[in-house]
């Protein structure tokens, strides 16, 4: 009978090599193992020293140096006071119920307005793009209500609608509608050739090509375009409510500024900053998810 | 195209299919095809009085210089555009359009990148609703092990080496059972090494069940390894300049392109070939170097 070697004589040992994981890991471990080696990559440090330095200059200029043009504006230890007090001086605290009000409710037209422009945007783009018919007939008219600016818009807004919600709603809902359809038609336009002709070889009929070709190809840019329009529809959003509104970040802004209160302002400001991001981050999120191929293909090249 | 003639009436050629091979074989015959693009004040004629035939059974392979005309004669074929002029037959029948009987194995890959390798694999017979279920799954799984992609059929084409996606792309058209299998450049962009053992693995498969292939490329001795018969393109624009037959015994191996018989086969192009390209460089009225330097390189 033959010796059954031990195991793992005659292999290198392990103690050199950088211990691999075999298999996926999940649920709490594949978090761990995340946490762990983002924390091994310099990315959370330089994030950490940018936000130290962008507020360590914005409290030199107005409250370290006082400096002439400055002097006016709250620095970011009255602003980081009044926002996390109990009892804030200007009314608005993350201990105050108007507050989340504010964000409710921005962002809640937020979600109607990218859900409706998502929802006609992405569809008309990829008709766009697909059909030469349908982009003889539409394009000219996209391209000439895109250029009018958001705030152009607004009279005629509050005059087709009633109420403070419908307008604003409106506005945010046509300035992410441009992008996100535009985006649309550019990525069906920026197909290869080949998939197509890969697809008709291989017996694809008219309706086969766009549901695997059309839209899956397109979505890079389609989720492109939606980052983007969400960063639009925020900041239309905001101009909106600035002339008509009763609640919302803002009309925080504004009315804060009208009733020379600037701490509440700014408060705004950041707040409108941070949960545009978050909304940023949940589109990217659902991007990838839809797109492995596409994550796995720029892992490869180190991205 | 006398050789062809005696080629097809012998009973019992060299290289015949054998019995108990199941791939129905197609041929392609083409007349007269004419291809030009551009305005009508500038108008490039690509191809022009196109006349050959693809034998079924064969594998023919089309040879010319880059630029001239070799991809527009595969979509042409393929379906993808429509002749000018002249006449392009599958087994007698016009061609209309793309369809599953050519399967085109393209110059660039075309493997979608949104769908795993396995889906690739998959898609064509799916669409069609031909082969489904089990038998499918089991048919896609015994072609990437053929490929030698079994490992890697639930990755992505985009997380494949070049020699990966080549074979996949092999074994996606190959599900299809094509009657005919159109391959432009297919391992072009390869280093050396896959390119040689992509070319022998590319041969086995044909060599097994001999089904019609047209083979498109623009290297000499890559040619002369596959073919049956030699298709010579002249120079833009181009129509048949000379037809090889090509008579090494089957099964080959690489070691064969150093018999004197493949040497011979290599000089008759070559002299073809280097007669186009000092046709071209004339015509350019392109330096005497360069054209004395292309004289010795084939004497």
């Amino acid at each position: 009978m033959a010796t059954m070697a031990t195991p793992g004589s005659g292999t290198t040992p392990a103690s050199d090599l950088p211990t691999r994981l075999r298999t996926k890991p999940t649920g709490f471990a594949l978090f761990w193992h995340q946490t762990k080696t983002s924390l091994a990559s310099p990315t959370p440090y330089l994030t950490a020293f940018g936000i130290f330095l962008w507020f360590f200059t914005y409290w030199l200029l107005c409250e370290g140096l006082q400096l002439p043009r400055f002097v006016k504006i709250p620095g970011p230890v009255t602003i980081f006071s009044e926002w996390f007090s109990m009892n804030p001086t200007q009314g608005i605290s993350i201990f105050t119920a108007e507050y989340y009000h504010h964000i409710a409710v921005s962002c809640r037209r937020i979600a109607i307005a990218f859900f409706l422009a998502t929802a006609i945007g992405v569809p008309l783009g990829l008709l766009m793009g697909w059909s030469k018919k349908f982009h003889d007939y539409s394009f000219p008219i996209l391209e000439t209500l895109r250029p009018i600016p958001i705030l152009a818009w607004v009279p005629l807004a509050i005059l087709m609608f009633k109420g403070y919600e419908t307008p604003v709603i409106f506005l945010a809902t046509l300035a992410s509608l441009f992008v996100t359809t535009l985006n649309t038609m550019l990525g069906v336009q920026s197909i290869d050739e080949a998939y197509f002709r890969a697809a008709g070889c291989l017996g694809a009929k008219k309706w086969d090509v766009f549901r695997h070709v059309v839209v899956p190809g397109a979505l890079p840019y389609i989720f492109t375009g939606l980052q983007i329009s969400i960063g639009v529809a925020w900041f239309s959003l905001v101009a909106a409510e600035m002339v008509s509104g009763d609640f919302g970040l803002g009309y925080l802004i504004l009315s804060s500024y009208v009733n020379g209160v600037t701490v509440p302002m700014v408060i705004g400001m950041l707040t409108l900053g941070f949960v545009g991001w978050f909304t940023s981050i949940i589109v990217r999120m659902i991007g990838n998810r839809l797109m492995q191929w596409h994550v796995r293909a720029l892992a490869l090249q180190g991205r | 195209m006398q050789k062809a003639v005696e080629a097809t009436m012998n009973p019992n050629p060299p290289n015949a299919f054998r019995p108990g091979d199941h791939a129905i074989q197609s041929g392609i015959q083409l007349k007269g095809v004419c291809k030009s693009y551009g305005d009508e004040w500038e108008r490039q004629d690509v191809i022009v009085e196109l006349t050959a035939e693809i034998t079924p059974g064969e594998l023919t392979v089309i040879v010319g210089p880059s630029g001239c005309g070799k991809s527009t004669l595969v979509n042409l074929i393929a379906g993808f555009e429509k002749p000018d002029r002249g006449e392009i037959l599958l087994n007698g029948k016009p061609v209309t359009g793309p369809g599953r009987d050519r399967m085109v194995v393209f110059q660039e890959t075309a493997l979608i990148p949104w769908q795993t390798t396995y889906q690739n694999i998959v898609f064509g017979p799916n669409l069609r609703g031909d082969l489904k279920g089990a038998a499918l799954h089991d048919e896609a799984v015994r072609l990437l092990r053929k490929v030698g992609l079994g490992e890697f059929m639930h990755k992505y084409p985009l997380q494949l080496s070049g020699g990966m996606q080549r074979r996949a792309e092999l074994a996606r058209a190959l599900i299809n059972q094509p009657e005919l299998m159109i391959m432009d450049e297919p391992f072009r962009g390869l280093d050396a090494m896959s390119r040689g053992l992509m070319q022998e693995f590319f041969l086995k498969l044909f060599e097994e069940n001999r089904r019609t292939n047209l083979f498109v490329t623009s290297e000499i001795d890559e040619a002369i390894f596959l073919a049956d018969r030699l298709i010579l393109l002249a120079n833009r624009p181009s129509h048949v300049r000379a037809v090889i037959d090509v008579k090494l015994p089957r099964p080959r191996h690489y070691a064969m392109l150093s018999s004197p018989e493949a040497y011979a086969y290599k000089r008759e192009a070559m002299a073809i070939l280097h007669e186009e390209a000092m046709k071209s460089f004339k015509a350019t009225a392109t330096s005497q170097d360069f054209i004395d330097a292309f004289s010795r390189r084939t004497d």
